[in-house]
């Protein structure tokens, strides 16, 4: 069967031929690297969807390397909207800036009484490997790359949402700009996303933890919603229009 | 000048990162991957601590078993210490906001983390967050570091140590996004990095990069490995891609069933003991499978969700309905970087290790499940801690660069001289004879073979280069460097095996069937003087 892996040197699709039969495209990546064309570069770890490494998207679709079974005629690239160092081999410091940026983590613990039913609130979100496939999906991320973006914001969730922790707000606070609102909700996140998580939901529910703590939509506080003049835009209705 | 460098990103790293910084000590993590890449990613099963919180249990009870389990090899001393601190290891683990599974017990603070049943634990002792407590674990870390602002250097490649003296003052890297070799200067050095599992390339749970880098640079500086024949197989992994299936699949309740479908061991004896029954089985010609299938689905899904997906994926079976294909596999490193109480390397002053990679003698020869999450949490707090004190009368006086410049050479070597032998092969090589010949169940004759072939292959490896001569992000690079190593410490272990006459813990040896009380020691191995790279 055969691949076509997008090669960064030469920014054109280069076809390799493996053997037939099933294979993990990571184990596919590895075979043509030892036996075939020693330059091809990825990133690989774990072989076994823990690791966060070796993520790449397959005919436009995020997937892990090591999860993803190869198909004749497959297209291998590399995660968009990260600067690529070579080949399959992103950089992916600039989407970890991010969770610095949203200071997800405990700020200030106290002691709690968890139960098995606050176990179940954050254990997918805490299943996060970050491989970096939502960041590649987001279109919001594809305008503005300053957007905190999914993982960060499911990371923002956990921790604002844990009974241990007694500053919900600090977290809420520093997810307003360019965060919890510049999310379109479009819900690619939680398609790409390889370990189960639904960032989308995440982030919906930040929203409304957002409004609780003070903070409203900028969006929607710079709309009208009909002034004296009926003039506004938006949602506002404006019986001029259209008429 | 930094105080405290530590190279390696896992757990113990980000731990003793953690501990040296808020000691005091301007820290650097330098790792060759990003932080949570690590191996600590893959430890599934959970971290022991005899809180009692389900059933009775006592500290005494946690030392115990886990000086059993080593065979007379583990330094009493280490064991009691890391036993006792394991509570509040999970009192600190709790405090940055861990998310362990929990029990419904009105209980609040670490009385609620749920505890499960692992082998040799004569408790259910083991803390666990479902099947993905490393994971869970290291990600808390990271946070906490970015929260803390620890400094990271990713994507950096040790190379050697620096040494003056007999005293470490940095180490040199391969940056592998430019090609360049930098030099840092540290007054104390932490190595945290991680183990040797994957010389058994292809029959490891181990991530590609447990290539013992730390271990082969603490050699070649003049620094001591002990026990390094030691080299746990877990029962359980996938037949077919030698993935993980965590012991606390057992510890719910599994069973081993052969393909008459009859249970042949005592599931939760010591990994040593179940992986030596499996591997007669296969001996025998009976293929070997985990059942779990009386758990039932929800269960399943409840304790082991990454499991059921990982069989899914990778043998095409669902553990509900289906027995999961298994056969032991290299896990964990016992042996490594030989270190005293104070987890300060012998040979080299003010550089620590800490993690799989060192040997603070407290698995001796056969590791307790659960006890590697303990360690280096536990004795990652207790490295940064002590290469903080070394730092504060350390001299401040930078090496000068003799290291980076030979270090360099050897890098453009690589790069422009003409590639007559792959290594690929080889390092599948390694793994197939290792398995073979250095596994499970050893034989002098066999071990005698294999030191025989390393050699050949040491030879060998003078033709071998690199087809990709890119300065920049050269990964085939890396996977010589880190082929290098393991062939630098392959003739070790083979060595240590050999002259290790007896069977104890993970080593066994036919013909030599029992423990010997005059080999109740540690093997310990140091280079020359004029041997190490200084």
């Amino acid at each position: 069967m055969q691949v076509k892996i997008l090669r960064s040197e030469t920014s054109t699709h280069q076809l390799y031929t493996l053997p037939a039969g099933e294979i993990p495209l990571l184990n596919a990546l590895t075979y043509i690297k030892e036996t075939q064309d020693a330059t091809l570069t990825f990133s690989a770890g774990c072989r076994a969807s823990v690791c966060g490494t070796c993520a790449v998207r397959v005919n436009g679709k995020e997937e892990l390397a090591c999860a993803y079974k190869v198909k004749p005629g497959d297209i291998i690239e590399p995660l968009q909207y990260h600067p690529v160092l070579r080949d399959l081999k992103v950089d992916k410091h600039k989407a970890k800036e991010t969770l610095s940026k949203s200071t997800a983590w405990l700020h200030n613990s106290q002691e709690a009484s968890l139960t098995h039913s606050d176990e179940k609130l954050s254990e997918t979100q805490t299943d996060c490997i970050l491989c970096d496939s939502c960041y590649s999906a987001c279109p919001v991320y594809a305008i503005n790359p300053d957007f905190l973006g999914p993982f960060a914001l499911t990371r923002a969730y956990r921790y604002s949402s844990d009974k241990r922790e007694s500053d919900a707000k600090t977290i809420i606070d520093n997810i307003q700009a360019n965060g919890v609102w510049d999310c379109t909700l479009c819900g690619e996140c939680t398609i790409a996303c390889p370990k189960g998580i639904d960032p989308k939901m995440d982030i919906t529910m930040l929203r409304g933890t957002s409004v609780q703590f003070g903070h409203e939509d900028p969006a929607f506080s710079q709309q009208s919603f009909g002034t004296p003049d009926f003039g506004g835009g938006g949602f506002g209705f404006d019986p001029n229009s259209g008429f | 000048m930094v105080d405290v460098l530590i190279i390696g990103s896992g757990g113990a790293g980000l731990t003793s990162a953690l501990s040296a910084q808020e000691a005091g000590a301007s820290v650097l993590v330098v790792g060759k991957a990003y932080p949570t890449n690590s191996q600590t990613s893959m430890a599934q099963g959970g971290m022991n601590a005899a809180l009692g919180n389900v059933g009775e249990d006592e500290v005494a009870s946690h030392i115990a078993d886990t000086i059993k389990s080593a065979h007379g090899l583990c330094d009493e001393d280490m064991v009691r210490q890391m036993c006792a601190d394991a509570p509040k290891t999970i009192e600190w683990l709790e405090s940055i906001g861990v998310p362990f599974s929990r029990l419904d017990n009105d209980k609040s603070g670490i009385r609620t983390v749920a505890q499960r049943q692992m082998g040799g634990a004569s408790a259910k002792r083991a803390c666990y967050a479902q099947d993905y407590t490393g994971l869970k674990i290291l990600h808390t870390l990271y946070d906490t570091c970015l929260k803390e602002e620890i400094d990271f250097l990713d994507e950096h490649y040790l190379l050697n140590l620096i040494t003056q003296g007999d005293a470490v003052k940095g180490a040199t890297f391969l940056d592998i996004r430019t090609g360049e070799i930098k030099q840092i200067n540290a007054k104390s050095v932490i190595m945290a990095t991680g183990g040797y599992g994957s010389l058994y390339h292809g029959y490891t749970t181990n991530a590609y990069g447990s290539t013992g880098d730390g271990v082969a640079a603490v050699l070649r500086a003049g620094g001591a490995v002990s026990d390094m024949e030691f080299i746990q197989f877990h029962p359980t992994a996938l037949k077919h891609s030698c993935i993980l299936i965590s012991e606390s699949a057992r510890g719910e309740g599994g069973y081993l069933v052969n393909e008459s479908g009859k249970r042949f061991v005592d599931e939760l004896k010591p990994r040593d003991e179940v992986a030596r029954a499996i591997f007669s089985q296969i001996k025998e010609d009976q293929r070997v499978f985990l059942d779990v299938r009386h758990l039932g689905e929800e269960k399943l899904m409840e304790l082991l969700p990454q499991e059921v997906e990982l069989c899914k994926m990778h043998e095409h079976v669902d553990p509900a309905t289906d027995l999961i294909p298994v056969k032991p596999v290299a896990h964990y490193t016992m042996g490594g970087i030989d270190v005293d109480d104070a987890l300060e390397v012998n040979g080299i002053k003010g550089c620590f290790a800490v993690g799989e990679c060192s040997n603070a003698k407290v698995h001796g020869a056969n590791r307790l499940g659960g006890n590697s999450l303990l360690e280096i949490t536990t004795f990652g707090k207790l490295a940064g801690e002590n290469a903080y004190k070394h730092a504060v009368d350390a001299s401040a006086e930078p090496a000068d660069d003799t290291q980076q410049q030979k270090d360099a050479v050897d890098i453009e070597t690589l790069l422009s001289q003409e590639v007559n032998v792959n290594f690929y092969p080889y390092r599948e090589m390694l793994g197939d004879l290792f398995y073979e010949k250095v596994g499970i169940v050893r034989e002098n004759d066999q071990l005698h073979d294999a030191l025989n072939e390393v050699i050949a292959m040491q030879v060998t490896q003078k033709e071998m280069g690199i087809a990709d001569k890119s300065r920049e992000n050269n990964q085939n690079l890396i996977e010589f460097l880190e082929f290098q190593n393991a062939l630098l410490l392959a003739p070790i272990i083979i060595s240590a095996a050999i002259a290790r006459d007896e069977s104890r813990g993970a080593h066994y040896k036919v013909g030599f069937d029992s423990e010997n009380e005059t080999l109740k020691k540690h093997i310990v191995l140091q280079w020359d003087k004029d041997e190490t790279c200084k």
